[in-house]
Protein backbone atom coordinates (compact mmCIF):
# COMPACT_ATOMS: atom_id res chain seq x y z
CA UNK A 1 0.00 0.00 0.00
CA UNK A 2 1.83 3.43 -0.81
CA UNK A 3 -0.21 5.23 1.50
CA UNK A 4 -2.12 4.30 5.07
CA UNK A 5 -4.39 7.08 4.75
CA UNK A 6 -7.89 6.72 4.75
CA UNK A 7 -9.68 8.10 1.53
CA UNK A 8 -12.86 6.82 1.49
CA UNK A 9 -15.23 6.18 4.69
CA UNK A 10 -18.46 4.87 5.18
CA UNK A 11 -18.91 7.45 7.95
CA UNK A 12 -16.96 10.30 7.36
CA UNK A 13 -16.84 10.34 3.74
CA UNK A 14 -14.33 11.73 1.75
CA UNK A 15 -11.23 12.64 3.17
CA UNK A 16 -11.22 17.00 2.99
CA UNK A 17 -8.70 18.06 0.57
CA UNK A 18 -6.29 19.63 3.05
CA UNK A 19 -3.21 21.66 2.37
CA UNK A 20 -0.08 18.97 2.26
CA UNK A 21 3.27 20.13 3.30
CA UNK A 22 6.64 17.71 2.97
CA UNK A 23 8.48 17.25 5.82
CA UNK A 24 12.11 15.62 5.67
CA UNK A 25 12.26 11.96 7.79
CA UNK A 26 15.77 11.32 8.01
CA UNK A 27 16.52 12.58 4.55
CA UNK A 28 13.99 11.86 2.75
CA UNK A 29 10.53 13.64 2.01
CA UNK A 30 7.48 12.68 3.06
CA UNK A 31 4.36 14.46 2.72
CA UNK A 32 2.19 15.67 5.25
CA UNK A 33 -1.50 17.23 6.02
CA UNK A 34 -0.35 20.44 7.58
CA UNK A 35 -1.45 20.46 10.66
CA UNK A 36 -1.28 17.21 11.64
CA UNK A 37 0.88 15.14 13.93
CA UNK A 38 3.81 14.43 12.80
CA UNK A 39 3.41 10.82 13.79
CA UNK A 40 0.36 11.02 11.75
CA UNK A 41 2.18 11.58 8.66
CA UNK A 42 4.86 9.18 9.59
CA UNK A 43 2.47 6.55 9.80
CA UNK A 44 0.28 7.05 6.58
CA UNK A 45 4.08 6.86 4.95
CA UNK A 46 3.93 3.25 6.69
CA UNK A 47 6.35 4.19 9.13
CA UNK A 48 6.63 2.56 12.07
CA UNK A 49 9.55 2.91 14.32
CA UNK A 50 10.06 6.74 15.17
CA UNK A 51 13.02 6.02 17.81
CA UNK A 52 15.67 3.46 19.71
CA UNK A 53 15.91 3.15 23.34
CA UNK A 54 19.06 4.60 24.87
CA UNK A 55 20.31 0.75 26.46
CA UNK A 56 18.75 -2.15 24.34
CA UNK A 57 18.67 -0.08 21.18
CA UNK A 58 15.06 -0.86 20.55
CA UNK A 59 12.90 0.03 17.84
CA UNK A 60 9.83 2.29 19.62
CA UNK A 61 6.65 3.77 18.15
CA UNK A 62 3.55 5.36 18.39
CA UNK A 63 1.79 3.33 21.98
CA UNK A 64 -0.81 6.20 23.27
CA UNK A 65 -1.05 8.78 19.96
CA UNK A 66 -2.41 11.44 22.64
CA UNK A 67 0.63 13.03 24.41
CA UNK A 68 1.06 10.66 27.64
CA UNK A 69 3.79 8.09 26.91
CA UNK A 70 6.45 9.77 25.08
CA UNK A 71 7.11 6.66 23.30
CA UNK A 72 7.03 8.70 19.73
CA UNK A 73 9.70 10.98 20.14
CA UNK A 74 11.42 12.04 18.21
CA UNK A 75 14.38 15.01 17.40
CA UNK A 76 12.12 17.69 15.38
CA UNK A 77 14.47 20.72 13.88
CA UNK A 78 17.02 20.02 15.85
CA UNK A 79 15.43 19.40 19.23
CA UNK A 80 15.18 16.05 20.83
CA UNK A 81 12.42 14.46 22.49
CA UNK A 82 9.27 16.21 20.83
CA UNK A 83 6.70 14.24 20.92
CA UNK A 84 5.62 13.94 17.45
CA UNK A 85 1.92 12.50 18.23
CA UNK A 86 0.53 15.75 19.34
CA UNK A 87 2.97 18.55 17.46
CA UNK A 88 1.75 19.81 14.04
CA UNK A 89 3.84 18.73 10.89
CA UNK A 90 4.93 22.29 9.00
CA UNK A 91 6.63 22.59 5.93
CA UNK A 92 10.41 21.92 6.00
CA UNK A 93 10.04 20.29 9.37
CA UNK A 94 13.31 18.36 9.69
CA UNK A 95 12.37 14.91 11.87
CA UNK A 96 15.06 12.65 13.07
CA UNK A 97 14.90 9.01 14.52
CA UNK A 98 15.97 9.50 17.95
CA UNK A 99 18.49 7.50 19.34
CA UNK A 100 18.56 7.43 22.88
CA UNK A 101 18.52 10.32 24.48
CA UNK A 102 19.08 12.16 21.25
CA UNK A 103 21.58 14.99 20.91
CA UNK A 104 20.55 19.09 20.10
CA UNK A 105 21.61 20.19 17.11
CA UNK A 106 23.04 23.88 16.95
CA UNK A 107 20.25 25.55 15.41
CA UNK A 108 18.07 23.83 18.08
CA UNK A 109 19.34 25.29 20.79
CA UNK A 110 20.26 28.58 19.11
CA UNK A 111 17.92 31.35 20.49
CA UNK A 112 15.36 29.52 23.43
CA UNK A 113 17.04 31.45 26.11
CA UNK B 1 -2.91 36.46 36.06
CA UNK B 2 -6.16 36.12 34.45
CA UNK B 3 -9.21 35.54 36.79
CA UNK B 4 -11.96 33.77 36.19
CA UNK B 5 -15.26 32.66 38.05
CA UNK B 6 -15.08 28.83 37.30
CA UNK B 7 -12.27 26.74 35.43
CA UNK B 8 -12.73 24.15 33.64
CA UNK B 9 -9.36 21.45 32.97
CA UNK B 10 -10.29 19.37 30.27
CA UNK B 11 -12.55 19.79 26.85
CA UNK B 12 -13.67 16.29 26.35
CA UNK B 13 -17.80 15.97 27.02
CA UNK B 14 -17.83 16.52 30.53
CA UNK B 15 -15.94 19.78 30.68
CA UNK B 16 -17.51 21.30 27.62
CA UNK B 17 -21.12 20.16 29.05
CA UNK B 18 -20.55 21.61 32.33
CA UNK B 19 -19.21 24.74 30.40
CA UNK B 20 -22.05 25.35 28.38
CA UNK B 21 -24.59 24.90 31.91
CA UNK B 22 -21.93 27.75 33.56
CA UNK B 23 -21.53 29.86 30.86
CA UNK B 24 -25.18 30.13 29.61
CA UNK B 25 -25.99 30.70 33.58
CA UNK B 26 -23.72 33.66 33.07
CA UNK B 27 -20.16 32.72 34.96
CA UNK B 28 -16.96 33.91 33.44
CA UNK B 29 -15.79 30.49 32.57
CA UNK B 30 -12.78 29.61 30.76
CA UNK B 31 -12.03 25.91 29.99
CA UNK B 32 -8.50 24.88 29.40
CA UNK B 33 -7.27 21.67 27.39
CA UNK B 34 -4.03 20.79 26.80
CA UNK B 35 -5.09 19.29 22.79
CA UNK B 36 -4.70 21.62 20.07
CA UNK B 37 -8.73 20.79 19.43
CA UNK B 38 -11.60 20.70 21.41
CA UNK B 39 -13.85 17.29 22.27
CA UNK B 40 -11.64 15.23 24.23
CA UNK B 41 -12.93 11.52 22.82
CA UNK B 42 -15.87 12.44 21.60
CA UNK B 43 -14.59 13.13 18.03
CA UNK B 44 -12.97 9.45 17.99
CA UNK B 45 -16.44 8.81 18.45
CA UNK B 46 -18.20 7.78 15.54
CA UNK B 47 -20.98 5.23 16.30
CA UNK B 48 -24.26 6.33 17.37
CA UNK B 49 -25.18 6.15 20.81
CA UNK B 50 -27.44 4.34 22.76
CA UNK B 51 -29.84 5.44 25.56
CA UNK B 52 -33.37 7.45 25.09
CA UNK B 53 -33.55 10.40 22.56
CA UNK B 54 -32.38 13.00 25.48
CA UNK B 55 -29.73 11.13 25.54
CA UNK B 56 -29.25 11.87 21.68
CA UNK B 57 -29.16 8.33 20.87
CA UNK B 58 -28.44 7.57 17.29
CA UNK B 59 -26.79 10.45 16.48
CA UNK B 60 -23.01 9.97 16.51
CA UNK B 61 -20.48 11.09 18.95
CA UNK B 62 -18.39 13.55 16.67
CA UNK B 63 -21.64 15.56 15.70
CA UNK B 64 -22.45 15.60 19.00
CA UNK B 65 -19.24 17.20 20.08
CA UNK B 66 -19.72 19.88 16.84
CA UNK B 67 -23.36 20.49 18.77
CA UNK B 68 -21.62 21.41 21.57
CA UNK B 69 -18.76 23.57 20.43
CA UNK B 70 -21.19 25.96 18.61
CA UNK B 71 -23.47 26.30 21.68
CA UNK B 72 -20.24 26.83 23.58
CA UNK B 73 -19.60 29.17 21.24
CA UNK B 74 -22.83 31.46 22.14
CA UNK B 75 -21.89 31.75 25.72
CA UNK B 76 -18.70 33.79 25.77
CA UNK B 77 -16.83 30.65 27.44
CA UNK B 78 -13.39 31.28 26.60
CA UNK B 79 -11.49 27.96 25.40
CA UNK B 80 -7.70 27.52 25.40
CA UNK B 81 -6.14 24.80 23.98
CA UNK B 82 -2.80 23.74 23.83
CA UNK B 83 -2.74 24.46 27.64
CA UNK B 84 -1.49 21.68 30.18
CA UNK B 85 -2.83 22.03 33.50
CA UNK B 86 0.09 20.75 35.72
CA UNK B 87 -0.61 22.72 38.84
CA UNK B 88 -3.32 23.31 41.09
CA UNK B 89 -3.76 25.14 44.60
CA UNK B 90 -5.61 26.34 47.14
CA UNK B 91 -7.81 28.95 46.46
CA UNK B 92 -7.67 28.57 43.36
CA UNK B 93 -4.13 29.18 41.32
CA UNK B 94 -4.03 27.15 38.16
CA UNK B 95 -0.23 26.89 36.88
CA UNK B 96 -0.43 26.56 33.21
CA UNK B 97 1.48 25.98 29.85
CA UNK B 98 0.06 27.56 27.26
CA UNK B 99 1.84 26.83 24.35
CA UNK B 100 5.38 27.70 25.02
CA UNK B 101 4.36 30.45 27.88
CA UNK B 102 3.56 29.89 31.57
CA UNK B 103 0.46 31.44 32.98
CA UNK B 104 -1.84 31.66 36.13
CA UNK B 105 -5.08 31.77 36.39
CA UNK B 106 -7.01 32.54 39.40
CA UNK B 107 -10.85 31.10 39.55
CA UNK B 108 -13.09 31.16 42.51
CA UNK B 109 -14.45 27.15 41.47
CA UNK B 110 -12.69 25.06 39.49
CA UNK B 111 -14.00 21.84 37.63
CA UNK B 112 -11.45 18.92 37.34
CA UNK B 113 -12.90 17.10 34.05
CA UNK B 114 -9.37 15.51 33.45
CA UNK B 115 -10.73 12.12 31.72
CA UNK B 116 -8.97 8.84 31.68
CA UNK B 117 -5.80 7.10 30.41
CA UNK B 118 -5.34 3.86 28.81
CA UNK B 119 -3.76 0.81 30.77
CA UNK B 120 -1.83 -1.60 29.07
CA UNK B 121 -0.42 -4.96 29.82
CA UNK B 122 3.19 -6.30 29.44
CA UNK B 123 3.89 -9.48 27.52
CA UNK B 124 6.85 -10.62 25.27
CA UNK B 125 7.30 -7.82 22.27
CA UNK B 126 4.51 -5.36 23.48
CA UNK B 127 7.51 -2.29 23.09
CA UNK B 128 7.62 -3.63 19.45
CA UNK B 129 6.08 -1.09 16.90
CA UNK B 130 3.05 -1.66 15.96
CA UNK B 131 1.38 -2.48 19.63
CA UNK B 132 -0.91 0.73 20.72
CA UNK B 133 -3.97 1.55 22.59
CA UNK B 134 -7.06 0.80 21.20
CA UNK B 135 -7.65 4.55 21.37
CA UNK B 136 -4.29 5.24 19.82
CA UNK B 137 -5.36 3.46 17.06
CA UNK B 138 -9.49 4.82 17.30
CA UNK B 139 -7.41 8.52 17.51
CA UNK B 140 -5.43 7.71 13.87
CA UNK B 141 -8.62 6.04 12.20
CA UNK B 142 -10.99 8.34 12.95
CA UNK B 143 -9.47 11.80 13.89
CA UNK B 144 -6.24 11.88 11.44
CA UNK B 145 -7.54 9.26 9.18
CA UNK B 146 -4.73 7.32 8.45
CA UNK B 147 -4.69 3.15 9.11
CA UNK B 148 -1.86 2.49 12.10
CA UNK B 149 -1.53 -0.97 9.91
CA UNK B 150 -3.04 -3.52 7.58
CA UNK B 151 -3.77 -6.76 9.85
CA UNK B 152 -5.09 -5.84 13.82
CA UNK B 153 -5.02 -8.07 16.76
CA UNK B 154 -7.47 -6.41 19.22
CA UNK B 155 -6.53 -7.53 22.66
CA UNK B 156 -9.84 -7.04 25.34
CA UNK B 157 -13.60 -7.37 24.54
CA UNK B 158 -15.03 -4.41 26.56
CA UNK B 159 -16.97 -1.71 24.85
CA UNK B 160 -13.86 0.04 23.85
CA UNK B 161 -12.31 -3.24 22.23
CA UNK B 162 -15.49 -3.88 20.36
CA UNK B 163 -16.20 -0.47 19.08
CA UNK B 164 -13.18 0.11 17.64
CA UNK B 165 -11.84 -3.33 16.10
CA UNK B 166 -15.86 -2.41 13.66
CA UNK B 167 -14.37 0.80 13.46
CA UNK B 168 -11.05 -0.48 12.25
CA UNK B 169 -13.09 -2.15 9.67
CA UNK B 170 -15.15 0.72 8.67
CA UNK B 171 -11.61 2.37 8.14
CA UNK B 172 -10.82 -0.44 5.68
CA UNK B 173 -8.03 -2.55 7.92
CA UNK B 174 -8.62 -5.93 8.64
CA UNK B 175 -9.50 -7.35 12.36
CA UNK B 176 -7.32 -10.80 12.36
CA UNK B 177 -9.35 -11.58 16.17
CA UNK B 178 -10.51 -10.04 19.34
CA UNK B 179 -8.53 -12.02 22.47
CA UNK B 180 -10.34 -11.83 26.12
CA UNK B 181 -8.90 -13.33 28.72
CA UNK B 182 -12.33 -13.65 30.72
CA UNK B 183 -14.49 -16.15 30.02
CA UNK B 184 -17.38 -13.68 28.82
CA UNK B 185 -17.57 -10.85 26.42
CA UNK B 186 -17.24 -7.69 28.36
CA UNK B 187 -18.70 -5.15 26.08
CA UNK B 188 -22.55 -4.97 24.99
CA UNK B 189 -24.29 -7.80 22.52
CA UNK B 190 -24.79 -5.58 19.61
CA UNK B 191 -21.44 -4.42 19.45
CA UNK B 192 -20.23 -8.08 19.31
CA UNK B 193 -22.65 -9.41 17.26
CA UNK B 194 -21.40 -6.90 14.41
CA UNK B 195 -18.04 -8.20 14.62
CA UNK B 196 -19.25 -11.79 14.23
CA UNK B 197 -21.30 -10.72 11.00
CA UNK B 198 -18.64 -9.11 9.73
CA UNK B 199 -16.68 -12.58 10.53
CA UNK B 200 -13.86 -11.41 13.31
CA UNK B 201 -13.36 -14.27 15.64
CA UNK B 202 -13.86 -13.68 19.17
CA UNK B 203 -11.69 -15.68 21.23
CA UNK B 204 -12.60 -15.77 24.70
CA UNK B 205 -10.48 -17.70 27.94
CA UNK B 206 -7.59 -16.00 25.35
CA UNK B 207 -4.98 -13.92 25.98
CA UNK B 208 -1.80 -12.47 23.75
CA UNK B 209 1.27 -14.54 24.89
CA UNK B 210 4.14 -12.47 22.69
CA UNK B 211 4.11 -10.41 19.54
CA UNK B 212 7.46 -10.97 17.09
CA UNK B 213 9.25 -8.73 14.96
CA UNK B 214 11.65 -7.79 13.76
CA UNK B 215 11.36 -4.21 13.64
CA UNK B 216 7.46 -4.06 14.20
CA UNK B 217 4.96 -6.46 15.10
CA UNK B 218 5.03 -9.56 12.34
CA UNK B 219 3.07 -12.11 13.96
CA UNK B 220 1.10 -12.91 17.23
CA UNK B 221 0.61 -15.63 19.34
CA UNK B 222 -2.14 -16.44 21.63
CA UNK B 223 -3.68 -18.84 23.95
CA UNK B 224 -6.14 -20.24 25.74
CA UNK B 225 -5.99 -19.73 29.61
CA UNK B 226 -7.21 -22.24 32.28
CA UNK B 227 -9.92 -21.23 35.38
CA UNK B 228 -6.59 -19.79 37.19
CA UNK B 229 -5.89 -17.72 34.54
CA UNK B 230 -2.58 -20.21 33.19
CA UNK B 231 -1.90 -20.94 29.54
CA UNK B 232 -2.86 -24.15 28.74
CA UNK B 233 -0.14 -25.67 26.81
CA UNK B 234 -0.89 -26.76 23.37
CA UNK B 235 -3.55 -24.13 22.88
CA UNK B 236 -1.45 -21.52 21.26
CA UNK B 237 -2.40 -19.97 17.75
CA UNK B 238 -0.38 -17.49 15.49
CA UNK B 239 -1.73 -14.77 13.36
CA UNK B 240 0.10 -12.44 11.25
CA UNK B 241 -0.26 -9.61 12.11
CA UNK B 242 1.62 -5.90 11.96
CA UNK B 243 -0.99 -4.28 14.96
CA UNK B 244 -2.02 -5.09 18.41
CA UNK B 245 -4.02 -3.09 20.01
CA UNK B 246 -4.45 -2.56 23.57
CA UNK B 247 -8.04 -2.50 24.95
CA UNK B 248 -7.86 -3.84 28.77
CA UNK B 249 -9.39 -0.77 30.53
CA UNK B 250 -9.05 2.58 31.20
CA UNK B 251 -7.80 4.80 34.71
CA UNK B 252 -9.08 8.16 35.83
CA UNK B 253 -6.77 10.93 35.50
CA UNK B 254 -6.83 12.69 39.00
CA UNK B 255 -3.68 13.81 39.73
CA UNK B 256 -4.63 17.44 40.25
CA UNK B 257 -7.12 16.27 42.23
CA UNK B 258 -4.29 14.67 44.59
CA UNK B 259 -2.63 17.66 44.35
CA UNK B 260 -5.56 19.38 45.58
CA UNK B 261 -5.71 17.38 49.08
CA UNK B 262 -9.43 15.67 47.78
CA UNK B 263 -10.18 12.46 49.37
CA UNK B 264 -10.20 9.34 47.04
CA UNK B 265 -12.02 5.85 47.50
CA UNK B 266 -11.08 2.80 45.04
CA UNK B 267 -12.79 1.06 43.11
CA UNK B 268 -12.04 -1.22 40.64
CA UNK B 269 -14.72 -1.39 38.18
CA UNK B 270 -14.56 2.02 38.16
CA UNK B 271 -11.18 2.13 36.85
CA UNK B 272 -9.26 2.68 39.95
CA UNK B 273 -9.12 5.50 42.64
CA UNK B 274 -11.63 8.30 42.21
CA UNK B 275 -11.82 11.81 44.09
CA UNK B 276 -15.31 11.26 46.70
CA UNK B 277 -17.26 13.36 45.58
CA UNK B 278 -21.35 14.44 46.62
CA UNK B 279 -24.26 14.45 44.23
CA UNK B 280 -23.23 17.76 43.09
CA UNK B 281 -19.88 16.45 41.96
CA UNK B 282 -18.19 18.75 44.76
CA UNK B 283 -15.19 16.85 45.91
CA UNK B 284 -14.29 16.84 50.08
CA UNK B 285 -12.45 19.83 48.88
CA UNK B 286 -14.68 22.84 49.13
CA UNK B 287 -14.86 24.71 45.59
CA UNK B 288 -13.31 21.43 43.62
CA UNK B 289 -15.62 19.57 41.36
CA UNK B 290 -15.16 16.80 39.32
CA UNK B 291 -16.69 15.23 36.69
CA UNK B 292 -16.69 12.46 33.64
CA UNK B 293 -14.41 9.63 33.56
CA UNK B 294 -12.17 11.10 36.10
CA UNK B 295 -14.79 10.16 38.84
CA UNK B 296 -15.05 6.45 37.40
CA UNK B 297 -14.76 5.59 33.68
CA UNK B 298 -17.74 5.23 32.31
CA UNK B 299 -19.28 6.74 28.69
CA UNK B 300 -19.75 9.57 27.07
CA UNK B 301 -23.25 10.05 27.75
CA UNK B 302 -22.96 10.20 31.36
CA UNK B 303 -19.96 11.80 31.01
CA UNK B 304 -22.13 14.93 29.41
CA UNK B 305 -24.71 14.81 32.54
CA UNK B 306 -22.18 14.98 35.09
CA UNK B 307 -20.30 17.66 33.49
CA UNK B 308 -24.10 19.26 33.71
CA UNK B 309 -24.25 18.61 37.41
CA UNK B 310 -21.17 20.13 37.79
CA UNK B 311 -21.88 23.13 36.01
CA UNK B 312 -25.29 24.04 37.38
CA UNK B 313 -23.34 23.32 41.23
CA UNK B 314 -20.92 25.98 40.51
CA UNK B 315 -23.21 28.44 38.94
CA UNK B 316 -25.42 27.75 42.09
CA UNK B 317 -22.66 28.53 44.73
CA UNK B 318 -21.67 31.44 42.76
CA UNK B 319 -25.06 32.88 42.81
CA UNK B 320 -25.55 32.56 39.70
CA UNK B 321 -28.46 30.34 39.28
CA UNK B 322 -30.99 30.38 42.38
CA UNK B 323 -30.79 27.57 44.96
CA UNK B 324 -34.21 26.10 44.05
CA UNK B 325 -33.77 26.14 40.33
CA UNK B 326 -30.30 24.71 40.50
CA UNK B 327 -32.11 22.04 42.51
CA UNK B 328 -34.84 20.89 40.21
CA UNK B 329 -32.29 21.37 36.97
CA UNK B 330 -30.21 18.98 38.83
CA UNK B 331 -32.58 16.75 40.00
CA UNK B 332 -33.65 16.18 35.98
CA UNK B 333 -30.23 15.28 35.32
CA UNK B 334 -29.96 13.19 37.99
CA UNK B 335 -33.13 10.99 36.77
CA UNK B 336 -31.15 10.59 33.36
CA UNK B 337 -28.24 9.60 34.82
CA UNK B 338 -30.36 6.74 36.60
CA UNK B 339 -31.51 5.76 33.36
CA UNK B 340 -28.14 5.23 31.73
CA UNK B 341 -27.01 3.09 35.09
CA UNK B 342 -29.83 0.57 34.79
CA UNK B 343 -29.40 -2.40 32.85
CA UNK B 344 -26.76 -5.48 33.67
CA UNK B 345 -24.02 -3.29 32.28
CA UNK B 346 -25.34 0.01 34.58
CA UNK B 347 -26.35 -1.63 37.32
CA UNK B 348 -23.04 -2.68 38.39
CA UNK B 349 -21.68 1.16 37.54
CA UNK B 350 -24.87 2.39 39.52
CA UNK B 351 -23.54 0.64 42.82
CA UNK B 352 -20.28 1.81 42.73
CA UNK B 353 -21.15 5.44 42.11
CA UNK B 354 -23.50 4.68 45.16
CA UNK B 355 -20.50 4.20 47.34
CA UNK B 356 -19.03 6.87 46.21
CA UNK B 357 -21.86 9.32 47.67
CA UNK B 358 -21.97 7.23 50.67
CA UNK B 359 -18.73 7.82 51.47
CA UNK B 360 -18.45 11.53 51.14
CA UNK B 361 -22.13 11.72 53.71
CA UNK B 362 -20.59 9.67 55.99
CA UNK B 363 -17.59 12.14 55.79
CA UNK B 364 -20.17 14.99 56.08
CA UNK B 365 -21.46 13.11 59.14
CA UNK B 366 -18.46 12.96 60.88
CA UNK B 367 -16.97 16.53 60.50
CA UNK B 368 -19.16 18.24 62.77
CA UNK B 369 -18.53 21.72 61.82
CA UNK B 370 -19.28 20.41 57.95
CA UNK B 371 -21.89 22.69 56.86
CA UNK B 372 -22.37 20.37 53.38
CA UNK B 373 -26.06 18.98 53.14
CA UNK B 374 -26.25 14.85 53.23
CA UNK B 375 -26.48 13.72 49.61
CA UNK B 376 -29.94 13.43 48.60
CA UNK B 377 -31.38 10.54 46.61
CA UNK B 378 -30.55 9.52 43.37
CA UNK B 379 -31.79 6.66 41.78
CA UNK B 380 -34.73 5.14 43.19
CA UNK B 381 -34.75 0.75 43.43
C1 LIG C 1 -9.13 6.23 24.04
C2 LIG C 1 -10.54 6.22 24.54
C3 LIG C 1 -11.57 5.78 23.72
C4 LIG C 1 -12.87 5.77 24.17
N1 LIG C 1 -13.87 5.37 23.33
C5 LIG C 1 -15.15 5.44 23.76
C6 LIG C 1 -16.22 5.13 22.89
O1 LIG C 1 -15.97 4.75 21.74
N2 LIG C 1 -17.52 5.26 23.36
C7 LIG C 1 -17.79 5.70 24.64
O2 LIG C 1 -18.95 5.86 25.03
N3 LIG C 1 -16.78 5.96 25.47
C8 LIG C 1 -15.50 5.85 25.08
N4 LIG C 1 -14.49 6.14 25.92
C9 LIG C 1 -14.86 6.48 27.28
C10 LIG C 1 -14.72 7.98 27.35
O3 LIG C 1 -13.81 8.14 28.34
C11 LIG C 1 -16.02 8.75 27.55
O4 LIG C 1 -16.84 8.50 26.47
C12 LIG C 1 -15.85 10.28 27.58
O5 LIG C 1 -15.05 10.72 26.51
C13 LIG C 1 -15.30 10.77 28.87
O6 LIG C 1 -15.40 12.18 28.86
P1 LIG C 1 -14.49 13.11 29.73
O7 LIG C 1 -14.91 14.50 29.38
O8 LIG C 1 -14.54 12.68 31.13
O9 LIG C 1 -12.98 12.83 29.27
P2 LIG C 1 -12.22 13.03 27.88
O10 LIG C 1 -13.11 12.96 26.71
O11 LIG C 1 -11.07 12.10 27.93
O12 LIG C 1 -11.66 14.53 27.97
C14 LIG C 1 -10.69 14.94 28.90
C15 LIG C 1 -9.88 16.06 28.32
O13 LIG C 1 -9.07 16.63 29.32
C16 LIG C 1 -7.80 16.90 28.80
N5 LIG C 1 -6.85 16.96 29.91
C17 LIG C 1 -6.51 15.97 30.77
N6 LIG C 1 -5.62 16.40 31.67
C18 LIG C 1 -5.39 17.71 31.38
C19 LIG C 1 -4.56 18.72 31.96
N7 LIG C 1 -3.81 18.48 33.04
N8 LIG C 1 -4.55 19.95 31.40
C20 LIG C 1 -5.31 20.21 30.32
N9 LIG C 1 -6.11 19.31 29.73
C21 LIG C 1 -6.15 18.08 30.26
C22 LIG C 1 -7.58 15.74 27.86
O14 LIG C 1 -6.57 16.00 26.94
C23 LIG C 1 -8.94 15.60 27.23
O15 LIG C 1 -9.11 16.41 26.09
C24 LIG C 1 -13.16 6.17 25.49
C25 LIG C 1 -12.12 6.60 26.31
C26 LIG C 1 -10.82 6.63 25.84
C27 LIG C 1 -9.70 7.11 26.77
S1 LIG D 1 2.52 8.06 21.31
FE1 LIG D 1 2.43 8.42 23.41
S2 LIG D 1 3.28 10.41 23.58
FE2 LIG D 1 3.15 10.10 21.47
Amino acid sequence: MATWRIIDHPILGAAPADRTVIIDFDGRPVEAIEGEPIAAALMAAGVASFRTTPVRHEPRGVFCAIGRCTDCVMTVDGVPNVRTCVTPARDGMIVRTQHGLGEWSDSGCGDSN
Amino acid sequence: MRRFELAVVGAGPAGLAAAIEAGSAGVRTVVIDENLKPGGQLFKQIHKFFGSSEHQAGTRGFEIGRRMLSTLSDTGVEVWLDSQVYGLFPGWTLAVNRGDRHEKVQADRVLLATGASENSIPFPGWTLPGVMGAGAAQTMINVHRVLPGSDVVMVGSGNVGLIVSYQLLQAGANVVAVVEAAPKIGGYGVHASKLRRAGVPIYRSHTVLRATGPGRVAEVTIGMLDESWRPVSGSERTFRADTICLAVGLTPLAELAWMAGCEFIHNSRLGGFIPVHNREMETTTAGLFVAGDITGVEEASSAMEEGRLAGLAAASSLGRIGRAEAESRMQRVWDRLCQLREGPFGVHRRQAKDDILRKFEVRAGDCATSEKPAAGKECAG
